[in-house]
C-alpha cells in the first residue's frame, strides 16, 4: 500500500542525486576550459565529428521542413486572403522555434547518441581508467573538448537549418504556388526583427546545445560499463535530451516572446 | 597528419557555413538592414495628440512609398503631446515644409505607420525641421461615439470630420480618416470599419 | 607475518588494509610489502579482489581502513596534483591493455610523453621507437589497436607503461587468455624489463606456473586475508593445505568442490518420490 509512494520517493531521491552528480561533473568539465584554450586542436577535431558530420542531416531536414511550411502555410493563409504574408510565417516559425528545436533533436539523435556510446565504450574498455592511471584527467582530456565542440556547433547548425528552411519555403511559395516574390521577402524583412527573433533564436540554440551535449557526455560517463549498460545509456541520452529541449523551449519562449 | 589538415579545413568550412547562415538570417530575413542602414538620413519631428499603437521603427511613407522610419517616440511633459522623430532617407529631400503627417493603419488589422501628404510650399524639410500639420491616430471608440452622436443630432456631420479640434485640419482628402457620416452605414460597426480603411495600404511596397 | 625488511628496501607498504565492495568484505586487515627492484606476485582464486588491490595502490579507490605507502608517501592523503605526480611514476598494465582505440600504436605510446612533457617531436619519436623496440613491436607502429591481437595489444600497453620511465609497474592479470607463445613473450618481457630498468613489479595473476617462474616473492590471498607468502621455492615446498591446493590445482581441498548443499541421498530420493525440490 505504501509501496508506490516509497518507490516514488526513492525514484525522486535517485533523480536528485543524479542531478547533483551531473552538476559536479559539469563543474569539473568547466575547469578544463583553460587547458582547451591552449590546445584548440582537441576541440576542432571534435567539432568535425559532431558538427560537420551533422551538416547533411540538418540541411536536408531544414529544406523539407521549410518546404512543408510553405505548403501548409499557403493553405491556411489563403483562407484569409493573406498569402502574401507567407514569407513572414515561414521565417518566423523557423527562426524562432523550428530551427533551434528541431536541430537540437536531430543533433541529439545523431551526435548526442554517438557521444554517449563513445564515452560509455571508453569506460567499458578501461580507457578512462587507463588515462587516470597515466595521470591524465579524462574529464579534461576527453569530455571537455567534446562538450565545448557540441555547444559551439549547435547555433551554427540551427542557423543553417533556418536558412535552408527559408529557401525551401521560398521555392515552394514563390516558385510553385505563385506568391509574389517581392511580397515574400519584403513582408519578411519588415516583420522579422533581428534582436527579437534572430538573436533569441541563437540564444535558444546555444542553450539547447549545452543541454543536449551535457546530457550526452554525462550519460556516457555514468553508464554501467557493460554492453547492455552502454546501450541503455545511449537511449536515455536521446530521450532525456528530447524532454529537456522541449521543456526548456517552453520556458524560453515564454520568457522571450511572452509580453511582446 | 594529412588527415588533420582535411579535418581542419572541414571545420573551417562548417563554421563559415554557419556564420553565413546567420548573416543571411540577419540581412535577408530580418530587418537588420533597415535598422543599421540609416545612419544616413535626416531627422524631422512631428507632434501628435495620440500616437495610437505606433512603434519605433515603424514605416514613414509618402504616396504609398516608404521614405523613412520612426526613430523615436517621446512624451512632452509640458504640452502633454507625443513627440515623434522621423528619420527620412536622404534621397527624399523634396518634402514641402507644409506637409501633413498622419498616423494610419495598414490594412484592417495591421500595424500603424506614418503617412506624409505633401503640401504646396516650395520650402523643403531639412534636418531638425518640424512638421506642423499632423493628424493623430484614430481611436475606434471615439469614431464610433462621434458617429452615434452625430447621428443622434440628425445626420449631417461635416465631411473631413473633426479628429482633433485643437489641431489645424488638413484639406487633403487622402489621409482624412473620419468620413463616417457621409457613408450610408447600416450600423456603427460598419462606420468604424470604413473609417479605418481610407486608402489602399502600402503593405506590399513597404520595403 | 611479513619479514622485517629495512625501510628503504621497501617501495610499497600496505598495512591493515580493510576494503568493502558493497556488503562484501574484500580485504580484512591485510599487510603486504613490495621490495624495490623485485617482482612480487599476488595470487589467489578469481574474485578475491586482486584487481581491486592494484586500484587501491594507484589511488583510484579508497580503503575503508589501513594505509598504503608508496615511496614514503601515503597515497590516500595526497592532494590531486600530488597524486597525479605519483601516478606519473607508476606504470599500469590493464588486463585488456586499455589502449586508446582512436589512436595508432605509435600515438598510444607517445600519449603520456605528449601529455606530460614538452619534448620536441623528434625526441618523442626516438623515445617511442625505443620503447616499441623493447617490446618487439617497432614495426607495428602504424597499426590501430583493433588490428592487434590480444598479446600484441598488451605489449603495446607495456611499451606505453614504460614511456615515462616509471619506478614501478603494476600488472593486472597479464597472462590470462594467452597462447603459450604470447605467454612466453610476456614472461620474458616482464623479467627483462624489471632487471634492465631496475623496476619494481607487482604482478597480479592466477596463472601459477608462469607467475612463479618470474616472481621473487609471492603472496597468496584468499577470503580477504593472506593465506601464504614466500619465495617460489618456499611456496612449492609448503605444506599448508591452502597453498598446496592452489599451487597444484587440486579440485578439492580447503576451497571445496561442492557448493554448500543438502545431503545428496536425501535430495535424490526426495525427487524420486515426487515431492518437488
Amino acid at each position: 500500500m505504501a509501496d508506490p509512494f516509497q518507490r516514488l520517493g526513492r525514484f525522486t531521491l535517485g533523480a536528485l542525486q543524479k542531478l547533483g552528480r551531473a552538476l559536479f561533473f559539469m563543474a569539473h568539465v568547466w575547469l578544463g576550459t583553460v587547458d582547451l584554450v591552449l590546445r584548440p586542436r582537441l576541440v576542432i577535431s571534435q567539432m568535425f565529428f559532431l558538427g560537420v558530420m551533422s551538416v547533411l542531416i540538418v540541411a536536408v531536414s531544414g529544406l523539407f521542413v521549410g518546404m512543408v511550411l510553405g505548403l501548409q502555410g499557403y493553405n491556411v493563409l489563403s483562407d484569409f486572403g493573406a498569402e502574401q504574408t507567407l514569407g513572414v510565417m515561414v521565417a518566423a516559425s523557423l527562426v524562432r522555434e523550428l530551427g533551434p528545436v528541431v536541430t537540437a533533436l536531430l543533433f541529439s539523435g545523431r551526435a548526442g547518441s554517438a557521444l554517449t556510446a563513445e564515452i560509455g565504450l571508453m569506460k567499458t574498455t578501461e580507457q578512462l581508467a587507463g588515462m587516470e592511471m597515466m595521470a591524465v584527467d579524462p574529464l579534461r582530456r576527453v569530455v571537455a573538448p567534446r562538450f565545448f565542440a557540441g555547444v559551439a556547433s549547435m547555433p551554427l547548425l540551427a542557423a543553417l537549418f533556418s536558412m535552408v528552411g527559408v529557401m525551401g519555403g521560398y521555392f515552394v511559395g514563390v516558385g510553385l504556388l505563385g506568391v509574389d516574390e517581392g511580397a515574400f521577402w519584403s513582408q519578411m524583412t519588415a516583420k522579422i526583427d533581428f534582436y527579437d527573433d534572430v538573436v533569441n533564436g541563437v540564444i535558444k540554440s546555444a542553450v539547447f546545445g549545452v543541454i543536449v551535449t551535457w546530457i550526452a557526455v554525462y550519460e556516457g560517463y555514468d553508464a554501467v560499463p557493460t554492453a547492455e549498460g552502454v546501450s541503455r545509456a545511449t537511449t536515455r541520452s536521446v530521450v532525456y535530451s528530447a524532454f529537456a529541449v522541449l521543456g526548456s523551449d517552453f520556458v524560453l519562449t515564454a520568457l522571450m516572446f511572452g509580453d511582446h | 597528419m594529412h588527415q588533420s589538415k582535411l579535418m581542419e579545413t572541414g571545420v573551417g568550412l562548417f563554421v563559415a557555413l554557419g556564420l553565413m547562415s546567420l548573416f543571411f538570417l540577419a540581412m535577408q530575413v530580418s530587418n537588420l538592414a533597415d535598422v543599421t542602414g540609416d545612419a544616413k538620413g535626416y531627422r524631422i519631428t512631428a507632434r501628435f495628440q495620440n500616437v495610437g499603437s505606433l512603434k519605433v521603427r515603424a514605416t514613414v511613407s509618402m504616396a504609398g512609398v516608404r521614405v523613412g522610419r520612426v526613430s523615436s517616440i517621446r512624451f512632452d511633459k509640458e504640452s502633454y503631446e507625443a513627440v515623434v522623430d522621423l528619420m527620412i532617407d536622404p534621397q527624399f529631400d523634396t518634402i514641402p515644409s507644409d506637409t501633413t503627417a498622419t498616423i494610419l493603419t495598414q490594412g484592417l488589422l495591421g500595424e500603424q505607420y506614418v503617412g506624409l501628404s505633401p503640401g504646396a510650399e516650395s520650402d523643403y524639410l531639412k534636418e531638425g525641421d518640424k512638421i506642423d500639420l499632423t493628424q493623430s491616430a484614430m481611436v475606434l471608440e471615439q469614431v464610433i461615439s462621434r458617429f452615434l452622436f452625430s447621428k443622434a443630432e440628425g445626420g449631417g456631420a461635416q465631411p473631413g470630420g473633426v479628429a482633433e479640434p485643437a489641431k489645424p485640419e488638413p484639406v487633403a482628402p487622402e489621409p482624412a480618416p473620419a468620413v463616417p457620416a457621409s457613408e450610408p452605414a447600416a450600423d456603427p460597426a460598419d462606420a468604424g470599419v470604413t473609417g479605418t480603411a481610407p486608402e489602399p495600404s502600402p503593405a506590399g511596397a513597404v520595403r | 607475518m611479513t619479514a622485517n625488511l629495512p625501510d628503504d628496501d621497501v617501495l610499497v607498504s600496505i598495512r591493515d588494509l580493510v576494503f568493502y565492495h558493497g556488503e562484501r568484505k574484500i580485504f580484512d586487515g591485510v599487510d603486504l610489502d613490495f621490495r624495490k627492484g623485485r617482482v612480487t606476485a599476488i595470487m589467489g582464486p578469481s574474485g578475491t579482489g586482486k584487481t581491486t588491490l592494484l586500484k587501491l595502490i594507484g589511488g583510484q579507490l579508497r580503503p575503508h581502513r589501513g594505509t598504503i605507502v608508496v615511496d614514503s608517501r601515503d597515497v590516500h592523503r595526497l592532494g590531486t596534483t600530488e597524486l597525479y605526480e605519483l601516478r606519473k611514476r607508476m606504470g599500469m598494465l590493464f588486463q585488456s591493455g586499455a589502449l586508446l582505440t582512436d589512436l595508432s600504436v605509435f600515438e598510444n605510446v607517445a600519449f603520456p610523453l605528449r601529455e606530460h612533457t614538452r619534448l620536441p617531436e623528434p625526441v618523442i619519436r626516438s623515445l617511442v621507437l625505443m620503447k616499441l623496440h623493447a617490446v618487439g613491436l617497432r614495426g607495428a607502429r602504424d597499426l590501430k589497436p583493433s588490428q592487434l591481437s590480444g598479446g600484441m595489444a598488451r605489449r603495446v600497453a607495456l611499451a606505453r607503461a614504460i614511456a615515462l620511465d616509471p619506478m614501478m609497474i603494476l600488472y593486472d592479470e597479464p597472462f590470462t587468455g594467452q597462447d603459450p607463445i604470447s605467454m612466453g613473450v610476456l614472461v620474458k618481457l616482464i623479467r627483462d624489463l624489471n632487471r634492465e630498468l631496475g623496476l619494481t613489479s607487482i604482478v597480479v595473476s592466477h596463472d601459477v606456473k608462469e607467475t612463479l617462474t618470474i616472481a621473487d616473492y609471492a603472496y597468496l590471498i584468499s577470503g580477504g586475508q593472506v593465506v601464504g607468502e614466500g619465495t617460489p621455492s618456499a611456496i612449492a615446498a609448503s605444506d599448508s593445505p591452502w597453498i598446496r591446493q592452489f599451487v597444484h590445482g587440486d579440485a578439492d581441498g580447503p576451497v571445496p568442490f561442492h557448493y554448500p548443499a543438502p545431503d545428496y541421498r536425501a535430495d535424490l530420493l526426495g525427487a524420486a518420490t515426487g515431492r518437488g525440490h
